[in-house]
């Protein structure tokens, strides 16, 4: 039966008061923060830090297939899996598909994967949920809603059993968005919860329980994805599993961040989980899909892997809702209009996404971006294709004013900086402070969306300094 | 490697004044250029067999023609040079081998740049490829800026005194861009633009064109100038990494590009202690950091000791080792394409002691130095006397 070999879980640094937000325009505030995603993040780049987060200790290449969820995808037409997939340095002959449309994509994608494993089409597959979904203006809803991505590693062989895939179709109208939809819309929420979430929830834990004979009494824990903290219990009571044994919604520290609420969810609870707990995960959206999850043994820690509750610990807290506005592009302003090329992104896709560099096998040097002709020592076609480290320590920098070849007032870092394990690259920084830079300080590199050029997504790495936990 | 010393010999120059020339096109500016050199060798455009025009950007124009159409220098070869902002000397470069090889007589070697027709905020750096690329021009220098700083101790102090300095030139002379006094304390509190590089660390943007007329030494010595004509002594030029910061081994506190073609300039010459033997330089300050890092490039001073060496006074007029008397990029301006030429014209002035702006006593050999990307090309030509 198919198992959760990893976890993964990734937080934008930006978290904004709700008071702040309500201040902003005069509303009523919501209790606690929210997360805020930067201006160079979108699904995907979250994708690519909760997959890394996930795949920490784990070599990529040894992975099936990616399948990403989301409700934002920054393409309609054309996949982003296979962009998350570059940005992890996975192989290219895998199975990648992109599951939209849902809020509940994360499950069915999460499903999907289980089914692939137990059907013997693929030994792992990686599952990942990103959002950064837009509510309108000055509503509750755009204090409500949070970023986030969260991850799982389905594979044949790991701690944790998935069993009982239980789902329930439901054709309600909760929340929607048109393709012509700047923002998430929804109707009465009352109706929404009492007929759409509650019923379709209840019904597919239900149905979990009975299928695979387990009593409500024995799950020890509840990952029941709701919009606010009150939901979760009146589903949990309905299905007859303990109310106060339920994980976190993260209302006061995220916000609803859609699609990966579950697997932040579960990567959370399962970080915690002991051998021979039972967890039931119900995720609600247009229906109801449920599952259990036995751990067979505790997750031991793993170097490098942060889970959920270590990337709440570390954030920054925006001083004004204008950087939120700023970060979402929500005033209308001169637009930079830098030089793209499809044909030049897609040859240097190893070099741009998958960071991979050329080892020289005469002089031993990294070169970067690979070269015909070693810039060292001058040998042409003799290099080894090497991927290049994520962390790395600042030589030089300076904090430029022009971008595009216009002023900007808030500087843009552009760092000098050597790889840990070898390779020197010259990199923006990115969710930092322009003014904590210095010669000698450790980053780590970070998927971003660099530019729009040429109107598509240019992806890159940027810097960012090592985040540190704010207690 | 064999020698181009004493084997050409410049008959003539030519500048227009630079700055922003809202109501002239790069017509009007390089015929100025041209005809002011031409009447300085007392030869008309008949005479020129040959051209060679330094031009960076294509929104100036294209092909030989940038000259060649303005001038109606038809019947014959214009070749248009590009080599970042080397241009304008690799053409005059270009146009001395043609003279030493016997293949002409008289050519004409010139440069032209109209940035202002594009707007003003900093040079278009969108080239190269669209992910994998460096930054703006003052970015780039301000990476080794830092370095310095790191490394050496200096400060932003250390290169308010370039601008200081070139300010007290430029405003002598009447073809600079800029000709306004500045003080310290105002360099150090102007806008940045890409720290630590403030507003006046950084060059003027212009509008310009400068043209040099070279000829063989035997034909000079019966021209107009045939008692103070210039011969070429040294002519150098090395290209090194496009963009350095991916390289692990540079070290952003000088330029390999300028270290060798110096070394080679000063063989050629002849010159065994340039601190010495030369009398004043023009070097590429198209940043305040760019013009201590040449100086020590440049063999001037030792490694290290550059902001030392500005803030002692030695790089004034009146120092030790006068650099930029024209008042150098920051001042008289750098329209890319003519600057080559415009510092040819400048130190062909200085040793013929003529200089339109601050004159340096005594000068007789002069050096001129372009440096086009970061560092990704340096050129090198040594001037003097033939008397």
């Amino acid at each position: 039966m198919a198992k959760i070999a990893s976890f993964g879980a990734y937080v934008p640094l930006f978290r904004l008061s709700r008071q702040e937000m309500a201040d902003a325009w005069g509303v009523p505030a919501v209790p606690g923060e929210r997360s805020v995603a930067n201006s160079d993040e979108d699904s995907i780049t979250m994708a690519v830090a909760a997959g890394t987060d996930c795949l920490a200790g784990i070599d990529p290449s040894t992975i099936d297939g990616l399948f990403f969820a989301t409700t934002t995808a920054p393409y309609n037409e054309k996949q982003c899996a296979g962009v998350i997939a570059a940005g992890l340095d996975m192989r290219t002959d895998i199975n990648t598909s992109d599951f939209t449309g849902s809020l509940r994509s994360a499950t069915s994608a999460l499903r999907a994967a289980a089914d692939a494993v137990d059907s013997g089409s693929a030994e792992s597959i990686l599952v990942v949920a990103a959002d950064c979904r837009l509510a309108e203006p000055e509503t509750m809803m755009e204090q409500l809603l949070g970023d986030g991505a969260g991850a799982v590693l389905v594979s044949r062989k790991g701690s944790a059993t998935l069993r009982g895939f239980d789902s329930i179709a439901g054709e309600q109208i909760g929340g929607w968005r048109r393709s012509k939809d700047a923002y998430i819309r929804s109707f009465e929420a009352k109706a929404e919860s009492k007929y759409g979430y509650m019923l379709s929830a209840v019904q597919a834990g239900k149905n979990v329980l009975e299928n695979e004979k387990v009593e409500g009494a024995e799950i020890t824990k509840g990952i029941i994805t709701a919009d606010n903290p009150m939901s979760g219990g009146k589903v949990a009571g309905s299905i007859g599993i303990n109310p106060m044994s339920l994980e976190d919604v993260l209302f006061f520290s995220v916000g609803n961040p859609g699609a990966p609420l579950v697997l932040m969810m579960l990567a959370n609870a399962l970080e915690q989980a002991s051998a021979g707990d039972k967890l039931l995960v119900v995720n609600n959206g247009d229906g109801a899909d449920a599952f259990l999850v036995e751990i067979d043994e505790a997750f031991a820690p793993v170097e490098g892997r942060k889970g959920l509750a270590a990337h709440l610990a570390q954030k920054k807290v925006l001083p004004h809702y204008t950087d939120y506005a700023r970060f979402r592009s929500l005033m209308k302003k001169e637009e930079l209009d830098p030089r793209g090329s499809a044909v030049t992104y897609w040859r240097d896709a190893n070099v741009a996404l998958n960071l991979h560099a050329a080892r020289c096998r005469n002089c031993n040097d990294v070169n970067y971006p690979m070269p015909r002709v070693c810039i060292t020592c001058g040998t042409k076609d003799q290099f080894d294709e090497i991927k290049l480290g994520k962390t790395a320590t600042v030589f030089t920098y300076t904090l430029d004013h022009i971008e595009c070849g216009n002023y900007v007032n808030t500087a843009v870092p552009r760092l000098v900086v050597d790889i840990d394990g070898g390779g020197r690259l010259f990199l923006s920084m990115t969710d930092g402070d322009p003014d904590d830079v210095e010669i000698g300080m450790s980053v780590d590199l970070v998927f971003r969306r660099l530019h729009e050029g040429s109107g598509f997504h240019n992806y890159y790495w940027k810097c960012r300094a090592v985040p540190e936990a704010t207690s | 490697m064999g020698s181009m010393k004493d084997k050409t010999a410049i008959m003539g120059v030519g500048c227009t004044k630079f700055g922003e020339h809202w109501e002239k096109d790069h017509e009007d500016l390089i015929v100025e250029a041209a005809y002011e050199a031409m009447d300085d060798a007392g030869i008309t455009p008949a005479d020129i067999e040959a051209t060679w025009v330094g031009n960076l950007y294509d929104f100036t124009g294209l092909s030989g023609g940038v000259a060649a159409e303005p001038l109606k220098l038809f019947g014959k070869p214009t070749t248009r040079v590009e080599n970042f902002c080397a241009s304008g000397m690799d053409a005059f470069r270009n146009a001395c081998f043609a003279v030493a090889s016997g293949a002409y007589d008289v050519v004409m070697a010139c440069g032209v740049e109209k940035l202002m027709d594009v707007g003003g905020t900093g040079l278009p750096v969108d080239m190269g490829h669209p992910i994998l690329r460096g930054s703006s021009a003052p970015g780039m220098f301000a990476l080794a800026a830092t370095r310095s700083f790191h490394e050496y101790g200096w400060t932003k102090e250390d290169l308010a005194h370039v601008a200081v300095k070139n300010h007290i030139n430029g405003a002598k002379h009447p073809k600079a861009h800029f000709r306004r006094e500045i003080t310290l304390e105002k360099a150090l509190n102007a806008p940045m633009v890409a720290w630590p590089l403030g507003r006046f660390d950084c060059c003027a943007m212009s509008d310009g064109a400068a043209a040099v007329i070279i000829t063989r030494p035997d034909i000079a010595k019966t021209s107009k100038h045939k008692h103070d004509y210039v011969l070429t002594k040294a002519n150098a030029m090395v290209n090194e990494a496009m963009l350095p910061m991916y390289r692990s081994s540079f070290d952003f506190l000088g330029f390999d590009a300028t270290r060798t073609a110096a070394r080679l300039a000063y063989e050629e010459a002849g010159i065994k202690n340039p601190a010495q033997e030369l009398d004043l330089a023009e070097v590429h300050d198209c940043f305040s950091i760019t013009e201590i890092m040449n100086i020590q490039d440049l063999g001037l001073c030792a490694q290290g000791d550059g902001a030392k060496f500005v803030r002692e006074g030695n790089t004034h007029i009146d120092g030790s080792m006068p650099i930029n008397p024209s008042g150098g990029l920051k001042c008289f301006g750098h329209p890319i394409g003519a600057t080559g030429c415009r510092m040819i014209t400048e130190v062909t002035k200085q040793v013929q002691g003529r200089a339109e702006g601050a004159q340096v006593e005594n000068a007789r050999l002069g050096l001129a130095q372009n440096l086009g990307g970061t560092g990704s090309v340096s050129s090198i030509t040594i001037l003097g006397r033939a008397d």
